[in-house]
């Protein structure tokens, strides 16, 4: 998986081979198996699955916050910068936190600290990162939220969480995680509790202020539709693995693995007839503790051979840039790629 | 209310292979208020949500009526008042030829028996500790459609098979079935007590797209096979389009725009349905980049102080000055499409 970024040719992330687990009264469950990929400056990475796929564990690992115990980062390499992120110490990591990398998430309540108010909150990682103090920091974090969006700054900095309405608190949750300009801000389910019409206003606010500042963007959604409009390219998870990645258009205009064709046939979309039935993927997503032998999608698929019981199939590359794990995926993108025409 | 004969125009839904001619549900002028109250001895009533605002719409037999609109704009609420969960403060409510609106507890209850009820949460929505048999059965008992026990088993292994669930399963409990398997629980106890309406507020929401897409087959099947009709409640306008035959969009608490299906799709008139359907992306990357987003401006107005003239006016791309002065009503603009704007002419 080491392809060529238009922009730079070394990574800004290389996560290799991540494996983070959960110790569970079931057993060990491993949410993340085997992770490989790269985030480049700059581009835009979405990471598209179902609840359970190990796709918010990932960011987590990244972040080295997955609370512990239970959780445990079991083996692997996060490179940010060409340092490798599981090797530093707690403190250097504090510094990759908000400097190097930002973060936002689902919760913008539950994230916002509710007793203080947003100025306090946003002029924290300035002081911490930048050394920025007192009235140049106040004047930092109005010009922040100036930047998301957040019309009389100056006076909202003295407003506590519960002022704002849900996409303004995702606005400020923007306004913290980009305050110390990161070179990477993760995204996870951002835009998934807010109604759609806000949803809008903060994808495109995150996507322009990213592009303006140069930040890499890496989108975690179930929203295949988000992932479509904002990512260049993208990696599909399902039970803790990566199943396809490529550029946004390989993936979309020609799946190679039965389970990107499952999700993209299981979604009502505006752009086929609406009489459409759908075509769901069978069956549950399986229970993590359980995970069937050799491929773990091999009970859901319609293409699944006796092979795929037996031997699990690793990443491999079909098209240019794009990287499938199936044994059958040539079957599987031929037979969309008449479905499609 | 002025637009009645309007309504009554509309009400024969085209080319969707619905039977009859009398609707099945017929809600006019519904009116929600909830009163905030203030002081501690003598209550004083100090401001009013009005959380659905004269909301007046029919339902065919056979047919799927989608409600869409974004958190607080009252679906939920006209879900509730149409099944007298919640006291309308005005309006009528039909069903079947029946006033609802006045009826006591008792009285309600045989008409609970048609009208069916699929919840969002299907962890919330089923009681823990009883067996999937017995959620499934209850309504049998409740309205004693059972005629023996032996009916009951054979008719709770009956109503497990037709949403996909292994009649083996009636004597586990909940917590032992995923999200999708207890949503289907959720539409058969619906279904058990033979409604012909189904009222599925965001029944599909919190359910992962693949399983989401199984429910909804699984919900045109037992339309067609029961003609039921649905009021299907949900804020995604693409899952909307997929299941049902006429649409109607709500914002704070009043329809905006009201058509077939296709039409509001392929035509929307109201500034808020063009602006709800341009922020919904399609999962096709070509698709998506070339396409121009209408983004609001601005949140939803506070359900306390709402904008003068139309709600829709501190939002909207296109509002003038009439638009803060006085509220546009739903006026008839094509066959079976309704839109409660002044400038919806010049929209399309």
């Amino acid at each position: 998986m080491t392809t060529d970024s238009p922009i730079n040719s070394s990574p800004l992330l290389q996560v290799r081979d991540l494996r983070t687990s959960f110790n569970t009264s079931e057993g060990k469950i491993a949410a993340v198996n085997g992770v490989s990929f790269d985030v480049h400056h700059g581009e835009t990475l979405g990471l598209v699955g179902e609840s359970g796929c190990g796709k918010s564990v990932s960011a987590l690992s990244i972040m080295r916050l997955v609370p512990n115990p239970p959780g445990v980062i079991e083996s692997g390499e996060i490179l940010f910068e060409g340092v490798d992120l599981l090797k530093i110490s707690d403190k250097e990591m504090q510094s990759v936190r908000g400097a190097g990398i930002g973060m936002i998430f689902q919760e913008p309540m539950s994230s916002l600290n509710p007793v203080l108010t947003i100025g306090r909150q946003i002029t924290e990682p300035l002081g911490v990162h930048l050394g920025l103090k007192g009235s140049a920091a106040e004047n930092r974090a109005a010009e922040l939220l100036e930047l998301v969006g957040i019309a009389d700054s100056k006076r909202r900095l003295g407003d506590h969480p519960h002022q704002l309405s849900g996409g303004q608190r995702q606005r400020v949750m923007i306004a913290i995680a980009l305050s110390c300009e990161p070179k990477l801000l993760i995204a996870d389910e951002a835009t998934t509790a807010l109604d759609v019409t806000i949803q809008a206003q903060i994808l495109e606010l995150m996507k322009n202020l990213t592009a303006q500042l140069g930040t890499a963007l890496m989108i975690i959604t179930h929203n295949l539709g988000i992932i479509a409009r904002y990512a260049d390219r993208l990696n599909v998870m399902y039970a803790g693995k990566i199943r396809e990645s490529g550029n946004a258009e390989q993936v979309y205009l020609r799946p190679s693995h039965p389970y990107t064709v499952g999700l993209l046939n299981s979604v009502p979309r505006l752009d086929r007839p609406a009489t459409e039935r759908l075509d769901p993927i069978e069956g549950d997503i399986p229970d993590p503790a359980n995970l069937p032998s050799g491929c773990a999608f091999t009970p859901r698929c319609r293409w699944a051979t006796a092979e795929c019981e037996l031997s699990e199939p690793v990443l491999e590359q079909v098209e240019d840039r794009q990287m499938v794990a199936c044994f059958e995926s040539k079957a599987v993108s031929d037979s969309v790629g008449i479905a499609l025409q | 209310m002025t637009n009645k004969s309007d309504l009554s125009e509309q009400s024969a839904p085209a080319g969707t292979g619905v039977s009859g001619s009398t609707p099945l549900l017929s809600v006019r002028d519904l009116k929600v208020h909830f009163p905030l109250k203030r002081g501690f001895i003598v209550q004083r009533e100090v401001a009013r949500v009005r959380a659905v605002d004269g909301v007046s719409f029919d339902i065919m037999p056979g047919e799927t009526l989608g409600l869409v609109g974004e958190s607080g704009s009252g679906k939920t609420t006209s879900a509730k008042a149409v099944i007298q969960l919640t006291k309308p403060e005005s309006g009528s409510v039909k069903f079947e030829g029946q006033e609802l609106v006045g009826l006591g507890t008792k009285a309600m209850r045989p008409v609970r028996r048609k009208m069916g009820m699929v919840f969002q949460d299907p962890y919330g929505s089923l009681n823990p500790r009883m067996r999937a048999g017995d959620i499934v059965g209850e309504p049998l008992k409740v309205h004693g459609l059972a005629d023996s026990k032996e009916d009951y088993r054979k008719q709770v292994a009956s109503l497990m098979s037709t949403v996909g669930l292994s009649p083996a399963m009636a004597e586990r409990y909940p917590n032992e079935f995923s999200g999708g398997q207890r949503q289907r629980l959720g539409v058969a106890r619906a279904i058990a007590a033979r409604p012909s309406l189904l009222i599925l507020d965001e029944s599909v929401s919190a359910l992962d797209v693949s399983i989401q897409a199984q429910i909804l087959n699984l919900l045109q099947d037992l339309q067609e096979q029961y003609n039921l009709a649905y009021l299907f409640i949900a804020h995604d306008l693409s899952v909307v389009r997929h299941i049902s035959h006429r649409v109607a969009v709500m914002y704070l608490g009043k329809i905006v725009e009201t058509a077939d299906s296709k039409d509001l799709y392929e035509r929307p008139l109201h500034p808020y349905t063009r602006a709800l359907l341009s922020a919904i992306p399609t999962p096709n990357p070509i698709i998506e980049r070339s396409r121009e987003r209408i983004v609001l401006r601005g949140d939803l107005p506070s359900p306390l102080d709402l904008p003068s003239g139309c709600g829709f006016s501190t939002r909207c791309p296109i509002a003038t000055d009439r638009c803060s002065e006085s509220s546009p009503e739903l006026r008839t603009l094509a066959p079976n499409q309704q839109a409660a704007c002044f400038l919806a002419e010049g929209v399309s």
